[in-house]
């Protein structure tokens, strides 16, 4: 499968395969059920989670509020730290920045650092088509890459793939890409992670530039941070001359002392790790810090909107903007486990991907407009996010958006949605019904047209319907609906019954 | 006590059976049940599939139904969270749109006065132990609303496991999701399938005769399911189990 999520087919469509597809179903159930009873564990250990989980949320709350501010804050200090900050409004605006960098630089290769903001804009791609080629230096992305595949996890972008597929992988792609897999690689975890390593470690000492992304960026110091389990994200950003950083807007927080929040719930939400096995910050450059000898001899932060202005400006929907991308809300939700990640159409899966990516995008394409409605509603994501925020209600407001339509901002301009095409039939009935409830007389002739008829329903439906009855039977429609019992026997004194 | 039973429109119209389990208990355990004859449907398949504006109608018509009642009793975890949870929301919407403190104070006064049936039992009524007697083998799977909206916690189970007769079984993966989610089985009806069946067989592997939960909405997926893959299971309302005694017993 290509790297593009353009005319993704909607998530039912796109669920109905993964459904039907017992390994990769295997694979996902194995796999979050696993992640998701070490997190559990993780989380307990801690005696303040609850007080932490809530100051994640506020001290996200309040940096999104005065994000401008932070903003501005954050520029002044990188440029003071010898940096250099892009402003890019949206993905062609990034990705033309940071081609335009690296083409400076004379280079033609580039390692990168698992970042899915250059995977949201299709930052490979574009340094592609302009003759340079990124390497992806996390192994899970590597994975993703080599096989010319999609991420389907935030955390572990080839969570759909067993060791076997990856061993293919490597022994057909490596040499394409650099160092070819050693002869007659197994697939014992072992040998493909010494098969990547080898193949990694002459991609890091050639190159001289390095591109990553951010979980944090710290707005009085102008550091920024990465958390990983490889090291590889060290090796990219210490070893290049020049290092490009892509961060959405939203990744700041104001002082130092709010990493300690995340730096404890991040790692115990995602990996169930008690602290990540590498935390790298940097702050500049080299030589804009005085007395330090260390670092990128040029480093340029590109600050990425595309759609995050847009999501700020609505009251409900913003709280997506607070997510840490821990990965949490994947690993429990029911839908994600069945339908799998590439079924979301984005680098952003599960609950988290189904709020986010309508509004990041809006909601015109047929995936977007089907991405609220890919969840039963059940709350499981909202009770594991660390920073609580509140899916199964931003779903909910999102669902309003597309069938009664409303005020949006889009591209900073306020427009008034219509309510999209495609649910007038369902728009009818809940009309209907809701007619039907607010006139007790009807709702009961219709209540006893059901009983007389009962005889003539069938246990499965046409139609609309089908998608129900397709498995499961009906229940079947009762001699006499309760009001009628109350009042025949005066709630049940008389004529019991 | 004087309380009004909200039966819901689906158990009004499909699970008549339950409301009157449930007027049998609070009967027994001496409360006076009312039900206000002109109550209809609390919004929430309206309210979840985007259509705010066609629920708020109806969730003015519960509040001047039931108003008036010290309190309102529903055997339904996900209609008790509609109104406790999603009622203040509607009404904080509706100021934040400028559309007056209508919504918000008309809402206002029955949002505290609603229990889910197995939270008026334990916190109002003090009870755990109702007098039942049920001879089978029961898992309980707690619905999603009432877990997570209402936070139910351990009361239905305390219950069943004060049921003389009753040998309760653990199911496992209890707090995942049966895959109903009203419209949701409806628009990805796959994966809600697939969900149900998962269910199903985890029930199945308890060895129980029944399946209980606090909610006829997801029974009927589980119910349905269960039908359709010729399950030896039965999905009954804990109401009904809760009703059952010896001189009445349940099927
Ligand atoms: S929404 Fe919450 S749980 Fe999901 S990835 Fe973001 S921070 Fe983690």
């Amino acid at each position: 499968m290509s790297g593009t999520f353009v005319g993704m087919p909607a998530f039912p469509e796109a669920a109905h395969e993964a459904v039907g597809n017992r390994t990769l179903r295997a694979n996902l159930r194995h796999a979050t059920h696993t992640i998701r009873a070490k997190r559990e564990k993780a989380v307990a250990e801690v005696s303040d989670w609850a007080e932490l989980r809530e100051a994640g949320k506020q001290i996200k709350d309040h940096t999104l509020r005065h994000l401008d501010r932070y903003l501005v804050q954050l520029e002044e200090s990188v440029v003071a730290a010898g940096g250099t900050v892009h402003w890019a409004a949206d993905a062609d605006e990034a990705n033309e920045i940071v081609t335009k960098l690296v083409k400076m630089t004379g280079e033609s290769e580039v390692v990168k650092v698992k970042s899915m903001a250059t995977q949201e804009i299709g930052l490979n791609e574009a340094l592609e088509a302009e003759g340079i080629r990124a390497y992806e230096t996390d192994l899970a992305e590597l994975i993703v890459q080599l096989g010319k595949d999609r991420p389907s996890h935030i955390l572990v972008p080839a969570i759909h793939r067993n060791r076997g597929e990856i061993r293919d992988i490597f022994a057909r792609e490596m040499s394409e890409w650099g160092r070819p897999a050693p002869e007659g690689l197994t697939d014992t975890p072992a040998e493909l992670a010494e098969a990547a390593r080898l193949h990694l470690r002459e991609k890091f000492l050639r190159a001289k530039v390095g591109i990553s992304g951010a979980n944090f960026m710290v707005a009085d110091t102008g550091t920024l941070v990465v958390v990983e389990s490889e090291g590889n994200g060290r090796m990219c950003l210490t070893l290049p001359e020049t290092l490009i950083s892509v961060v959405g807007i939203e990744k700041i927080v104001p002082t130092w002392q709010d990493l300690e929040v995340f730096l404890q719930t991040l790692p115990r939400s995602s990996t169930a790790e008690r602290m990540n096995p590498y935390t790298s910050m940097w702050t500049g450059t080299r030589d804009g810090r005085a007395g330090e000898g260390d670092g990128p001899q040029n480093f340029h932060l590109v600050l990425l909107d595309n759609g995050r202005s847009d999501t700020l400006a609505d009251e409900v929907g913003r709280q997506a903007l607070r997510c840490i991308r821990c990965s949490a809300c994947l690993n429990v939700c029911p839908v994600y486990e069945r339908a799998g990640g590439h079924a979301y159409g984005s680098v952003y899966p599960g609950p988290i991907g189904a709020i986010l990516s309508p509004q990041l995008r809006g909601t015109a394409s047929e995936i977007d407009a089907s991405l609220p409605y890919a969840s039963s509603l059940c709350g499981a994501c909202y009770e594991v996010c660390p920073v609580a925020i509140d899916i199964p209600e931003v779903l909910v407001h999102l669902r309003e958006r597309i069938v009664e339509g409303g005020p949006v901002v889009r591209e900073g301009n306020k427009v008034v949605l219509k309510p999209a095409k495609g649910h007038a039939a369902e728009r009818a009935a809940m009309r209907a019904a809701r007619w039907a409830f607010s006139h007790p007389g009807a709702l009961r002739t219709g209540q006893r047209l059901a009983s007389r008829t009962r005889r003539l329903h069938p246990r499965s439906l046409p139609g609309p319907g089908k998608a129900w009855s397709g498995t499961r039977d009906l229940p079947a429609v009762p001699a006499e609906p309760f009001r009628d019992w109350w009042q025949r026997t005066n709630g049940g004194k008389e004529g019991g019954k | 006590m004087r309380v009004a039973l909200f039966l819901t429109c689906v158990n009004d119209t499909l699970y008549p059976d339950t409301g009157r389990a449930v007027v049998k208990l609070l009967t027994r355990l001496g409360v006076d049940v009312d039900f206000p004859m002109s109550q209809t449907c609390c919004g929430q398949a309206h309210y979840n599939t985007g259509y705010r504006h066609e629920a708020e109608p109806l969730a003015r018509h519960f509040s001047d139904v039931f108003r008036d009642y010290e309190a309102i009793v529903t055997p339904s975890g996900s209609c008790g969270a509609m109104v406790r949870e999603l009622y203040p929301r509607m009404g904080e919407r509706a100021r934040a749109e400028g559309r007056g403190e209508s919504l918000a104070t008309t809402l206002a006064p029955v949002v505290p006065k609603t229990y889910e049936l197995t939270e008026f039992l334990v916190d109002v009524m003090g009870v755990t132990d109702v007098g039942a007697y049920y001879p089978h083998t029961v898992t309980y799977h707690p619905t999603c609303h009432g877990l997570r909206g209402l936070g139910l916690g351990d009361r239905p189970r305390r219950l069943l496991q004060a049921v003389k007769g009753l040998e309760l079984k653990e199911l496992p993966g209890a707090d995942e999701c049966c895959g109903f989610g009203g419209t949701f089985a409806l628009k990805n009806a796959d994966v809600s399938a697939a969900m149900g069946a998962d269910k199903v067989r985890n029930a199945e592997s308890t060895g129980a005769e029944v399946l209980c939960a606090a909610d006829n909405s997801c029974l009927m997926h589980i119910g349905g399911t269960m039908s359709r893959l010729e399950s030896g299971m039965r999905p009954v309302h804990i109401a009904e189990i809760l009703a059952s005694t010896e001189e009445e017993p349940a099927v």
